[in-house]
């Protein structure tokens, strides 16, 4: 039927290949099945690569006293408990298993005086719980992934974009993409599908995310009748570049502060005091974030408008070996040495907490045949993440994604793609070249981007949030009219315009959670009803297609065992 | 703003030439920010591969005024600015489009490197001092501009016999990894052609990590060619100790 | 494999590479000359207590079994130690083979072989040629601690001080040498699994520091064995007379 397109079959299709991805292929292909990985850029250059600080997992190496405990406490705590409980389990089980596994395939990690992994300290960790390399850990782990995954044959497709999910009956059936080298379309047909294809911070014009965080895995499958949980939930984190201009946004790791770095305003003061004076600068992102935010709001900022982050008082050899890319990083971009004077900074759109609903245990989406994992899905990171959470996560839940779409894909047959599924699919993709050149996909990028950041920021109101939603319906409009110069050949303009159908709809999600959300948690934070709301607490946010509507319902938050609950409660506050 | 002239080639694998494009320069501004503002306002299908726009990822590889740079750290003010910005694809790659190339060679020499493989009843425990060497390596965020500067690959062609700087740095990575457990001597001489390289160091000053290739991967590994294949009195007492290869 | 813009690419300007070369022209080539020439003059070498190091260690001088200058029976020793050694190759790879004339400018396409094939393929046996320096560094050692013995009383001539500079920084160039850090520490994978490990860790870290300034040494170090000679030879041929200082 599909003789026209070029098509592969695999038991499992990863969407994906940061360490999510990666690792999901790996532990599918250690099942036994066959595995194709699909990413929008070469393989390694997934969003994963640039994580700095460290992969978080209660080891004990360096503070004997941590263990999975802590860790689930210290997770549940940053998340302001809207995080599934389970997830959280799970992750602070597995996570050191996950990273001592990396290190089996050879990652090297920075080492403690006897020879084992050395930890270092993070925001709203309780103890030094980040295995780390420098400031280059994501690169050690894809890497790592990445050449595990090639010793063991997986099929890559590099450059290659899913538009669209296909079907068959109410289970996933493969996916339409297109080469971005030529513009060629192609059709991967699959029992199962795991999802890692990141976040959203293209939607927002000051991010630390590149031009892939698009959005594009929770559009997918919320077309395909997924459900989106928690979208509310957008992480600024508190220090970005925000000067000179062509960085901003550019992110700072948080590893200066873990190492010692102390935020100061334009007077010099030390403001987290009046923000968190126990944890200080290693409060938690979202109320580091909010801190500088208000300070610049209040005249009290840098000059470009940030503010100031000094690790100047530590040895300048320790800053270079323990801050390598920081330090170059500000040496060649911003002129400025990060050993003899502060950084300006100022908050930058980060991470996705929320995403699609997934089990716990298996990473399986509310569709049948699709799971996710990564930050892609929700559930582990509730209103706030924690640094370093992000890359155990992926490992963890890669892991199982990975196994649970395999045992799926053992049991099901072969699913039928459906002709008219793929006719759409190349259908939208063609039309725009018919259109006449008017609005191109970079405007309404601009404008989106501009549009989320002064309407759905950091900090919301009901006003905002509402005009937003109108103005996303017009550019959902101009979108519809833009047209596209050039040919398909490896064409920039045309891969935004796949992207913006993605953005828009993920931009809708996120408007209309944070609009019915009527408190403010975590990284939530409205104007109009500043206050934690316990009612709330215990709702989570779905959002499902309905027809070609976005409904949006209150699920209740999963209830926790006993034995959890106490130990919540245990030991006294921090849990600002 | 001043403006500056970028001359970037435009073409694909039928050939082309470069096209003049008009930018503002604004401060701190770097070569891809240049290419994005064209993208945005004067040719919306100007091929580029980029993503963390940090110095993160490799993507962003690219000849500006003939040098192999990343263009997301190369800053304008650091170019001339009374003359034009040349900015050319890498040359040791086939066009794709503009400034992307090809570069799926370099994943099918990976492909030939064994992976990491741990020496039998390994304790996973390594002293810092063991691993900083091989954490120079490890840096590599693999931008190819090395391999694209290597007159070995960019103006012999030895695409099939010669692995390039990358890989050796790699392999050094392997080789020199406290706990692996087999060798890569052979590869290194075979397959990988490590006696092409004159060490003639352009991949080191090119090399946006600092990595010292030549005198820290490329020549250790020619030493250690040299053990295995060049050094009588080492095969001897080998012989003599009754061992296979020359790893302690 | 090339990409398919080849004239697009050579016609960027490229600078003018043959200013990164032609200091290497110049040194190397001056250098050959003077020292082909000195070695074969065969005389004005000795200037008590100064021994040439062009002719150390001293073979043969009454020509008993060698009727040619005493410097040819030994200078194979140095010049193979140079010519194999791996920043030697770089500079004369690039300057005098062209091979390349600098990054990323266009060399001529000819059948390129690297170090795969005679002749350069016998730069593998480098280590030899170091092994065989230490026995030239005892040598030029002994000469420079016997230019402070002048009619068998101590003393310190100006000729003392230059061979003393010379051998010193001779030595410098040795203990950066790659094959010496290889073959001390770096062919190890891991110091701490090895006996004597802290050891030969410090060994190669003290080594590898020397190394990167491997070029450093090896020009200096020419330069001073130029000099050296040249000095004995004033002093020799009664051109100057040494001036003494102590
Ligand atoms: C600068 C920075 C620093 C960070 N530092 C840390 C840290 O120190 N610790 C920590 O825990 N976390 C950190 N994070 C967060 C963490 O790195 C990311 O959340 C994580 O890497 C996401 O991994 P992933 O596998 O989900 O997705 P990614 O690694 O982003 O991979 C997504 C993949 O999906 C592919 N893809 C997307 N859409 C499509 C499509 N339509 N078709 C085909 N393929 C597609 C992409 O090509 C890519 O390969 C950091 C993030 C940033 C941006
Ligand atoms: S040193 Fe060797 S590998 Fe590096 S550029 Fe020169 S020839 Fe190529
Ligand atoms: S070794 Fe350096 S130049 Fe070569 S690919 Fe790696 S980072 Fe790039
Ligand atoms: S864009 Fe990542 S290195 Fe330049
Ligand atoms: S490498 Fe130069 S002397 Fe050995």
């Amino acid at each position: 039927m599909n003789g026209k397109y070029e098509t592969h079959e695999h038991d499992v299709l990863v969407i994906g290949a940061g360490g999510a991805g990666l690792r999901a292929a790996i532990e599918a292909l250690a099942q036994g099945a066959s595995v194709g990985v699909v990413s929008k850029s070469l393989l390694g250059k997934a969003h994963t690569v640039m994580a700095e600080g460290g992969i978080a997992a209660a080891m004990a190496n360096v503070d004997a006293a941590d263990d999975w405990r802590t860790h689930f406490r210290d997770t549940m705590r940053g998340g302001k408990l809207l995080n599934h409980w389970r997830m959280a389990q799970i992750h602070a089980h597995e996570a050191g298993d996950r990273v001592r596994e990396l290190e089996q395939w050879g990652a090297l990690f920075d080492r403690t005086e006897d020879g084992r992994i050395l930890q270092r300290a993070f925001g709203g960790h309780s103890f030094k719980r980040l295995c780390h390399v420098g400031d280059r850990t994501g690169l050690e782990m894809i890497r790592t992934l990445q050449d595990r995954g090639v010793q063991m044959g997986i099929d890559v497709y590099m450059e290659c974009t899913v538009t669209r999910l296909l079907t068959d009956g109410d289970r996933v059936a493969g996916a339409f993409a297109y080469w971005r080298e030529n513009g060629r379309f192609v059709v991967f047909k699959a029992k199962s599908i795991v999802l890692a294809t990141g976040g959203i911070g293209k939607a927002y014009p000051v991010t630390s995310n590149s031009w892939e965080y698009t959005g594009d895995g929770m559009a997918l499958a919320y077309a395909t009748g997924a459900e989106l949980m928690d979208m509310e939930f957008v992480q600024f984190h508190p220090t970005g570049m925000v000067w000179p201009p062509g960085v901003q946004g550019l992110l700072v790791t948080e590893a200066v502060r873990g190492e010692g770095g102390l935020l100061r305003n334009k007077l010099g003061e030390r403001f987290m005091q009046r923000y968190d004076p126990q944890r200080m600068e290693l409060s938690t992102r979202d109320v580091v974030a909010r801190a500088i935010y208000t300070e610049v709001r209040e005249g009290r900022g840098s000059e470009h408008g940030g503010a100031f982050l000094d690790i100047s008082h530590k040895p300048a050899e320790y800053v270079k070996r323990k801050l390598p890319s920081m330090y170059h990083q500000f040496l060649e971009l911003a002129d400025v040495d990060i050993t003899r004077s502060a950084m300006e900074v100022g908050p930058t759109c980060h991470y996705m907490m929320g995403g699609l609903r997934v089990d716990p245990e298996t990473a399986a989406c509310t569709v049948p045949g699709l799971f996710a994992a990564g930050e892609v899905a929700a559930g582990l990171h509730g209103a706030n993440r924690l640094g370093g959470n992000s890359l155990s996560d992926l490992l963890v839940f890669g892991r199982r994604a990975g196994f649970a779409a395999a045992e799926y894909a053992k049991k099901q047959s072969w699913p039928a793609l459906d002709p008219a599924e793929i006719a759409q699919g190349e259908g939208e993709m063609l039309c725009v070249f018919e259109r006449q050149a008017g609005d191109t996909p970079y405007a309404v990028h601009a404008d989106l981007q501009q549009l989320m950041q002064n309407l759905v920021g950091i900090f919301r109101t009901e006003e905002d949030l509402k005009s937003a939603l109108t103005g996303i319906e017009r550019l959902k409009d101009r979108m519809g009219r833009v047209g596209v110069p050039g040919t398909r050949m490896f064409n920039p303009g045309w891969h935004l315009y796949a992207d913006m159908k993605s953005m828009l709809a993920i931009a809708e999600a996120v408007t209309r959670s944070a609009l019915a959300r009527k408190e403010s948690r975590g990284a939530h934070s409205r104007l109009d009803y500043p206050k934690t709301d316990a009612t709330w607490g215990e709702q989570n946010n779905i959002i499902r297609r309905h027809g070609s509507e976005m409904v949006l319902e209150q699920s209740p938050v999963p209830k926790m065992p006993a034995e959890l609950q106490t130990l919540l409660a245990e030991e006294k506050g921090a849990g600002a | 703003m001043p403006e500056v002239t970028l001359k970037i080639f435009r073409g694909d694998r039928e050939g082309g030439q470069t096209a003049d494009y008009q930018v503002p320069v604004s401060p701190g501004m770097v070569v891809l920010d240049a290419l994005h503002y064209v993208q945005k306002h004067l040719a919306p299908d100007l091929a580029v591969r980029w993503n963390c726009k940090a110095g993160r990822c490799g993507s962003c590889s690219a000849e500006v005024n003939g040098r192999p740079r990343l263009t997301c750290k190369t800053r304008m003010d650091s170019l001339p600015g009374d003359r034009p910005v040349t900015i050319l694809p890498m040359k040791s790659f086939p066009v794709i489009k503009d400034l992307v190339t090809d570069v799926s060679w370099n994943y099918k020499v990976n492909k030939k490197i064994p992976g990491f493989k741990p020496r039998p009843k390994t304790e996973w425990k390594m002293r810092q001092e063991d691993v900083d060497r091989v954490q120079e390596f490890r840096k590599c965020i693999e931008c190819f501009l090395c391999q694209n500067v290597c007159h070995v690959l960019r103006d012999h062609g030895k695409h099939e016999q010669f692995g390039g700087p990358r890989f050796f740095v790699r392999v050094a990575a392997l080789e020199m990894h406290p706990l692996d457990g087999i060798s890569r001597a052979a590869l290194l001489k075979n397959e990988l052609g490590l006696g092409f390289c004159n060490i003639t160091k352009c991949c080191t000053e090119v090399c946006p990590e600092e990595i010292h290739i030549t005198d820290n991967a490329i020549i250790p590994m020619k030493e250690r060619v040299v053990d295995e294949f060049y050094d009588p009195v080492l095969k001897l007492v080998r012989r003599i100790r009754g061992e296979k290869s020359a790893r302690e | 494999m090339a990409s398919t813009s080849p004239t697009v690419h050579a016609a960027v300007p490229t600078g003018s590479w043959w200013t990164q070369i032609a200091p290497v022209v110049l040194g190397l080539g001056a250098f050959s000359v003077y020292a082909t020439w000195r070695a074969f003059e065969g005389a004005y070498f000795w200037a008590s207590p100064y021994l040439s190091p062009f002719y150390s260690p001293l073979l043969d001088v009454h020509h008993h079994y060698w009727p040619y200058s005493p410097a040819l029976l030994i200078l194979g020793g140095p010049l193979g130690f140079r010519a194999t050694c791996y920043y030697y190759r770089k500079a004369y790879y690039r300057a005098f083979f062209l091979d390349p004339p600098a990054c990323a400018v266009a060399e001529r396409k000819r059948n390129y072989c690297g170090e795969t094939r005679f002749p350069f393929i016998l730069q593998n046996v480098h280590r030899y040629f170091m092994y065989l320096a230490i026995v030239f560094l005892v040598f030029l050692w002994h000469d420079a601690l016997h230019a402070f013995v002048f009619a068998d009383r101590f003393g310190v001539g100006l000729g003392t001080l230059v061979l003393l500079v010379n051998v010193m920084l001779l030595t410098l160039y040795f203990s950066s040498c790659h094959s010496l850090r290889h073959l001390l520490g770096g062919k190890l994978d891991c110091f701490s699994c090895t006996n004597f490990g802290n050891a030969r860790h410090s060994t190669w870290r003290g080594l590898s520091f020397l190394n990167e300034h491997h070029m450093l040494f090896a020009w200096t170090s020419l330069f001073s064995v130029g000099l050296a000679d040249f000095y004995v030879r004033l002093v020799s041929s009664g051109a100057i007379r040494d001036l003494r200082l102590l």
